[in-house]
């Protein structure tokens, strides 16, 4: 195998090679490659992510009708790098009064859990980190790993906004992984597999259109599990100033801020792996460094779809986010489900165009019905609304007049 | 010694540290995290049982949401930062009940002709999650227990919402 068609394993033979040649036990030599590229993987996510947010604040600017970075270097290509210096000299403040070990245990899970999604998923068709059975339960548990992150913070701060901000935010999230674990659900039952090399491998027609409303539904919940606008519960300043990491400084600070970035990408990236046929594309298998070249491609599409919702978009209330995860989200996925299981099991086997129509035409359906019903819903509730009394202004500025003292009967 | 012995020795002793911890720290919050640590080394056990979906089962139920859930209870409590004293007040007791529960366990576990069984490796077959899938709405297999926990379940929600709903109605 050359080394242009199939770079990493081509790397990781001949490192193989070396090491037994070394007089490595064969096992060992295992062990070895495997923390080399656990390793690698890792540290090559965190680095890319110095890319990400000079990306993302760039696009941010551009949808905001400003410039974004432009001092340093090209582009301003290298503002992250002059941030991530400047934050690595940063004095560490604990707050007296925190929890010590929480208080430092907090951004480390935050960014161990977005890394940790990255071991299973399939970056082409040799190169993966661990194809376990249940690589789509894996995802959630991760997850639940950073909710504890958060939660954890918020408390050893011993800072009553850095609480409320992380009780928010957590409620937040474990409401969004009902229907993220729901919408997961169908690719697993469109494969029988629930292991992620097998969800991208069956996918010769991408699940996106046998399942677009799972795929709403889920890209909507990945939004949401990322804390990102119009969700970004995570983050008010005219509400709970900074949120649960205030009294994070320097790198510890650093670890949330480029989890969020990171968490970002991944969840692009898991969208594109379930739904979009991860690295699946013409020549793939053959040159799997192509097949890498299609999921980035894929990531970015997604990526960037998420940045552009997050710089377009008014943020959500609390009580909002919340009743529209269980008011609509979770009935959607729920019915996305049952659906897809019943259109799935009645077609018959073998016949792939007539199971895709089907599916997809059911999921139209689901469509229109969720569409008319809520707006059924919304005309109800606007003829119940009624004005109960007239704006009522706490200061009024001088110039006007000033309102009439309302006569009290005493 | 294989590796795998190693890491269960080594798992096996966090794991038993961590539950001695949990029940013997004075600040509730830490307590939780030892509890935490002490359920992500029975996954870990899972894990190297070759059980796979119950080790990151473990993990997304066990600390995804029942933890998660212990942390926030125990934030609105008024002793979550106080450690001036211990937590557990019938601790002598509770010791009591968990040693004689164990050594039940341990006992019927000991006794019980199969569970020579469990030290062999599991057959190709044996790992695939469809396989316990089918075993638990096959009537000869789980369905019952299956359906049982479900019902349980099911009362217990309608039971939240019920207490939720009741008690909005007498504030207004």
């Amino acid at each position: 195998m050359s080394f242009f068609a199939d770079p990493i394993t081509f790397i990781s033979n001949w490192l193989n090679s070396l090491l037994t040649n070394w007089g490595v036990p064969p096992g060992w030599a295992q062990f070895i490659l495997f923390i080399l590229g656990a390793g690698a993987l890792s540290l090559g996510a965190m680095v890319f992510t110095i890319f990400l947010i000079w990306l993302e604040r760039k696009l941010g600017g551009r949808f905001q009708d400003r410039i974004g970075p432009n001092r340093v270097g090209p582009w301003g290509i290298f503002q992250t790098i002059a941030d991530m210096l400047k934050i690595f000299t940063k004095e560490y403040i604990t707050p007296w009064g925190s929890d010590p070990v929480l208080f430092n245990l907090a951004p480390v899970l935050a960014m161990a859990a977005v890394l940790a999604v990255w071991a299973v998923i399939p970056l082409s068709s040799t190169v993966y980190g661990s194809n376990i059975q249940i690589g789509v339960l894996y995802i959630l548990a991760v997850g639940a790993l950073g909710e504890l992150g958060v939660i954890l913070a918020g408390f050893a701060s011993n800072n009553k906004y850095a609480l409320l901000g992380g009780f928010r935010v957590v409620a937040m999230l474990i409401s969004y992984e009902v229907p993220m674990a729901l919408t997961l659900l169908v690719p697993v039952m469109l494969t029988g597999s629930m292991g992620l090399n097998d969800i991208t491998s069956a996918q010769r027609v991408w699940f996106i259109w046998q399942a677009p409303v799972a795929a709403l539904v889920f890209f909507i919940a990945s939004i949401a599990e990322n804390s990102r606008a119009p969700f970004d519960l995570i983050e008010a300043d005219s509400e709970i100033v900074a949120g649960f990491n205030i009294e994070y400084s320097g790198l510890k600070f650093g670890m949330f801020y480029v989890a969020d970035f990171l968490h970002a990408f991944t969840a692009a990236l898991i969208f594109a792996s379930v739904f979009l046929g991860g690295w699946r594309g013409p020549g793939a298998e053959l040159y799997p460094a192509l097949g890498f070249l299609y999921l980035l491609i894929k990531t970015a599409i997604v990526y960037f779809i998420t940045i552009s919702i997050r710089f377009s978009l008014p943020r959500l209330r609390v009580d909002q986010v919340m009743a529209f995860n269980w008011k609509y989200l979770t009935p959607l996925a729920l019915v996305s489900l049952l659906v897809t299981a019943l259109v799935d099991k009645s077609l018959p086997a073998g016949q792939g165009w007539l199971r895709l129509g089907g599916l997809l035409l059911a999921n139209l359906v689901i469509f229109v019905v969720a569409d008319r019903l809520v707006s059924i819903y919304h005309r109800r509730k606007n003829q119940e609304r009624r004005v109960v009394s007239g704006p009522r202004p706490i200061a009024v500025t001088l110039r006007e007049k000033p309102a009439e003292p309302v006569e009290v009967e005493s | 010694m294989t590796g795998m012995q190693i890491v269960f020795l080594i798992n096996a002793a966090v794991t038993v540290i961590a539950g001695v911890m949990m029940v013997t720290v004075k600040r509730l919050m830490h307590a939780a995290m030892w509890l935490i640590l002490t359920l992500f080394g029975v996954a870990v056990v899972f894990g190297l049982l070759e059980a796979s979906f119950f080790a990151i089962v473990q993990v997304v139920v066990y600390i995804g949401a029942i933890a998660i859930l212990l942390v926030f209870a125990i934030m609105l409590t008024r002793d979550a930062v106080d450690d001036s004293f211990l937590q557990n007040h019938r601790w002598v007791l509770t010791a009591l009940i968990g040693a004689v529960a164990l050594s039940g366990l341990l006992l019927a576990i000991f006794t019980w002709p199969q569970s020579a069984l469990f030290t062999a490796p599991l057959a190709d077959a044996q790992r695939d999650v469809g396989e316990m899938g089918l075993s638990l709405l096959d009537p000869q297999g789980y369905l019952i227990p299956f359906e049982v926990s479900s019902i349980l379940l099911l009362a217990a929600l309608i039971g939240a919402v019920h207490v939720g709903i009741s008690r909005r109605e007498e504030e207004r």
